[in-house]
């Protein structure tokens, strides 16, 4: 009997001892992911959604700092949403929730990095900025003829890529809309004209858009995924049944449109033909990539309400559907953003996908797919390490991209977040009472529950995560200065003023475009690569940039559109640490072509032009 | 959702088993089923977080009854109902962490030996951790919640295993209580709050619900005993859940079912053995008098 009450009450402290272990773990594993995101309101964030400044000891501590200077450079664009058909009115907010996107380019070639972005009230303007060199931009999308896309009859622009499509050496410009797509051909830098027949979808509501050269003939090509079913006129609905018919598996999303660039301003829809007619989703994000070595692009697609798509290009004939062997289409999440990075300096491309991150409701976690040690060469195989490598916790994650912000040889991370800020009333447990619901309910719009101005994860503080290079992300964003508040869609990195140093433009929903310059540490040295490629595409979209220094390795890729409604410079930057010297540079372009520059400068950008063979 | 249905009195499977060679102990019908329907999920929608971290709360599971059995009991218990705990954990608890599957299953199974009156437990154990995981650790652990469609077909066969399994424990008139009490509290609540209808009874219309349905407020151990009490408390939890959905803040409001039978499963149990043990003092004292009447009887005759 004694025995039995001795044993009851180690029973019972152990038992205490284990909830105490609960709330130990817990904000052990909160702090081990960079902290809550969590803010319900304008007050808890701090009074603004403005970003304050940078700790002062940030350039010490993390080599570099970003001061937020839109106004003093001229950029004042404030991103509007759509008010579409008046049966979604109650819910506009969670249907209208995307279209602030930004892609950069050097439209008129004068070396230094412009950038595009876009509107989506109807009547509303895209802007586009033209760098004066400087430190100031103006908007001239008026007198470039790209301004005036966005309207009832036509739809609104969802994001924007550039792509020089007929190798004249400027870059062209395709706007994806739920709408129209337009396809705006660069007049030499001079202004721009839109291309009639052109092949592009004459409806279609698109939120994804990047340019590739699936078949490597150095013309490029356009994939175009969608988001609401494509039949779908957004102004004019039948009925309130147009919303997913499940919040993670859903069938009533839209194809994707793989169209085949001609060179002369016209293409030829080959989805079929290649196998990519099977793909029926919700797809936000998209991004071409060479992952097996074989030179032809491989697609991954970050689909919303289901599960992440990997496509091999078998030879640039086909795409076979690999999603699930090679581990990224496990399990559905709420995919919205794909980037691409080479993480650990070893030549191994990683994607980053952002989900939804919400204390007490979803914990869906960012995925971090980092190709597996088992794989064979060529095989197409990830593990998600995202928990481990400490960039799980995005909140409410949009755009992310992959960029060494602080010049010292690692890939870090920027991730813009936050859904929707309104008032201190939250709306999460009216979405998550009937998202779980049977698909009668939850895709008729009619059912939701309306909004009320409420907010969805709003006020987030963004994620600036900085690469140890030895497996581990710190996250840095509010010591470095990366702290505002609005809800961030778009995240794009360039060096904006040709200083050395990875600056940022981040687009926020229904709010302004914000232009982070960056400094940097002058110690971490650094080289960059414009890329201009002759049997490949000219814009070298494709190519494969291998920088060797200091007994290591790093590669980038130049894209046609990454992350979440985005698209980088097309010059590659590398941060060196502080090595001033490089071994060599490897390019591999689309065309197969593999060239190579032994001991370039540093501290300096370099431009390539493709040679006529390897070498 | 635990040790349901596995707690039939061993002496009537027995017997059961002898009438009926090729019958199947009642006690492996739920952790049969669970698996069944985890196995079906897993397959066609790839419920599980990840199912190694399944694996890993049935395994602790396990491993804390045969401890603690020996411990308390000097013998190694049926292990069907740590099996359900683990497995129960293994597919309600949602965290990217591993540690919260091993967590669960650990205050899953001690709590049945820790929180007990009068040699009966309260709580129903998965429950009882679930609900302690999510309000400790919200920033690490959510539920199930939406990881199954939102399609028809595999609430059908939910339904249609749970109902043959339930009945099977005179157990069905609970599920129908309690989902007749939900529907008409929806309509309340819509009514009060003017949200679509549809909108408020839509979490029933989810296959997470079922299982809660089904598996959780059915426990044979952790549910009252009379046909009428165990009514009442369907009608009692349907009504704490609708109350902390309207009323309570949203993060408790959101696991209302979890926490609507975390405070009336066991208070309902601890009245029902409050009132049982008054019937039995009052029993034993009417005889402790009619013995005493007995033996007085013959010296006043």
């Amino acid at each position: 009997m004694q025995q039995n009450q001795a044993a009851r009450v180690l029973a019972t402290l152990f038992f205490i001892g284990l909830l105490v272990c609960v709330v130990v773990l817990n904000k052990r594993s909160v702090t081990r992911q960079g902290g809550s995101v969590v803010a319900n309101s304008a007050e808890e964030a701090g009074g603004s959604q403005y970003p304050v400044p940078a700790a002062p000891d940030a350039m010490e501590r993390y080599g570099f700092k970003l001061t937020e200077v839109s106004k003093t450079a001229g950029v004042e664009f404030t991103h509007q949403p759509p008010k579409l058909d008046a049966k979604l009115s109650h819910i506009i907010d969670r249907v209208a929730d995307m279209g602030a996107a930004v892609a950069i380019a050097d439209f008129d070639r004068d070396g230094w990095p412009d950038f595009y972005v876009t509107n989506s009230a109807e009547g509303g303007k895209n802007h586009l900025y033209h760098n004066n060199h400087d430190g100031t931009f103006t908007d001239v999308a008026e007198q470039m003829g790209v301004a005036a896309v966005n309207s009832a009859e036509s739809g609104v622009s969802m994001g924007a890529v550039w792509g020089d499509y007929d190798d004249d050496g400027y870059e062209d410009l395709l706007v994806y809309k739920w709408g129209k797509c337009q396809l705006f051909h660069n007049e030499n830098g001079k202004g721009f004209k839109e291309a009639v027949n052109s092949g592009v979808p004459q409806w279609m509501n698109a939120n994804a858009g990047i340019w590739l050269d699936y078949d490597n003939d150095g013309k490029l090509d356009l994939l175009l995924g969608g988001y609401f079913d494509e039949k779908l006129d957004l102004w004019k609905l039948p009925s309130g049944n147009i919303m997913p018919d499940s919040i993670e598996y859903a069938t009533n999303g839209t194809r994707l449109y793989l169209l085949k660039g001609r060179g002369d301003g016209t293409f030829e829809d080959v989805t079929v033909q290649v196998g990519l007619d099977k793909h029926k989703a919700w797809t936000l994000a998209a991004v071409a990539v060479d992952m097996t070595g074989d030179t032809f692009p491989d697609i991954f697609l970050a689909n919303d309400y289901g599960k992440a798509e990997l496509w091999h290009n078998v030879e640039g004939k086909r795409f076979e559907n690999v999603s699930v062997p090679s581990g990224v289409g496990d399990r559905p999440k709420s995919g919205m953003n794909a980037a691409v990075g080479d993480i650990f300096n070893d030549g191994k491309f990683s994607i980053y996908v952002s989900n939804i991150t919400e204390d007490h409701y979803l914990l869906q976690g960012n995925n971090m797919w980092v190709p597996s040690a088992a794989a064979k060469p060529g095989e197409l195989m990830f593990e998600n390490q995202a928990n481990g490598l400490g960039v799980e916790n995005g909140g409410w994650s949009f755009g992310a991209q992959f960029g060494d912000l602080n010049n010292d040889g690692f890939q870090d991370i920027y991730l813009v977040n936050g859904y929707l800020s309104g008032t201190k009333e939250s709306y999460w447990y009216d979405y998550a009472t009937f998202a779980g619901g049977n698909q009668s309910i939850i895709r008729d719009a009619a059912k939701w529950i309306p909004i009320k101005g409420r907010s969805l994860s709003g006020y987030q503080p963004k994620r600036v995560w900085l690469n140890d290079g030895a497996g581990r992300f710190t996250e840095v964003a509010q010591a470095v200065g990366a702290s505002d508040r609005f809800d961030g869609r778009a995240v794009a990195l360039a060096d904006l003023w040709n200083r050395g140093s990875l600056d940022i433009l981040a687009s926020n929903q229904r709010g302004p475009l914000l232009v982070y310059k960056n400094e940097v540490r002058p110690e971490n040295h650094w080289i960059s690569f414009e890329l201009e490629g002759v049997k490949s595409n000219r814009s070298a979209i494709g190519a494969i940039t291998t920088v060797y220094w200091n007994g290591q390795k790093q590669s980038q890729f130049v894209s046609g559109g990454v992350g979440f409604c985005a698209q980088n410079d097309r010059r590659l930057h590398f941060g060196l640490g502080k090595s001033v010297t490089v071994e060599k540079v490897e390019i591999r372009w689309p065309s197969g072509i593999i060239q190579t520059i032994t001991s370039p400068a540093t501290d300096k950008l370099h431009r390539i032009r493709e040679t006529s063979a390897s070498g | 959702m635990t040790p349901a249905m596995t707690s039939a009195p061993a002496t009537e499977t027995r017997s059961a088993a002898v009438k009926k060679p090729f019958a199947i102990d009642k006690r492996y019908l739920a952790p049969l089923l669970i698996t069944a329907i985890l196995l079906a999920a897993q397959v066609n929608f790839g419920v599980l977080e990840d199912y190694r971290k399944t694996l890993l709360a049935i395994g602790v599971s396990i491993v804390m009854e045969i401890i603690l059995g020996y411990i308390f009991n000097r013998k190694i218990p049926h292990l069907a109902s740590a099996y359900v705990s683990g497995i129960s954990c293994g597919i309600l608890v949602r965290s990217p962490e591993w540690w919260p599957y091993a967590l669960a299953a650990m205050l899953s199974v001690t709590s049945k030996y820790v929180i007990r009156v009068q040699g009966r437990h309260l709580w129903n154990p998965s429950n009882f951790a679930i609900a302690c995981l999510l309000l400790l650790a919200p920033q690490t652990v959510a539920s199930l919640s939406i990881q199954w469609g939102n399609y028809i077909w595999p609430m059908l066969i939910v339904w249609t295993l749970g109902a043959i399994i339930v009945s099977q424990f005179g157990r069905l008139h609970i599920c129908a209580m309690y989902v007749a009490c939900f529907v008409a509290f929806a309509f309340l609540r819509s009514l009060g709050n003017g949200h679509p209808f549809f909108a408020e009874v839509s979490p029933i219309t989810g296959p997470m619900y079922q299982l809660f349905i089904f598996f959780m407020i059915t426990d044979p151990k952790t549910t009252t005993h009379s046909r009428w009490a165990q009514m009442l408390v369907a009608f009692l939890i349907a009504a704490t859940e609708s109350a902390l959905r309207y009323w309570a803040p949203a993060p408790i409001a959101v696991h209302a079912p979890y926490y609507a039978l975390t405070i009336m499963g066991p208070t309902s149990n601890f009245i029902e053995i409050w009132m049982n043990s008054r019937a039995k003092k009052a029993t034993s004292e009417t005889a402790s008098l009619r013995s005493t009447t007995e033996e007085l009887s013959p010296k006043t005759a």
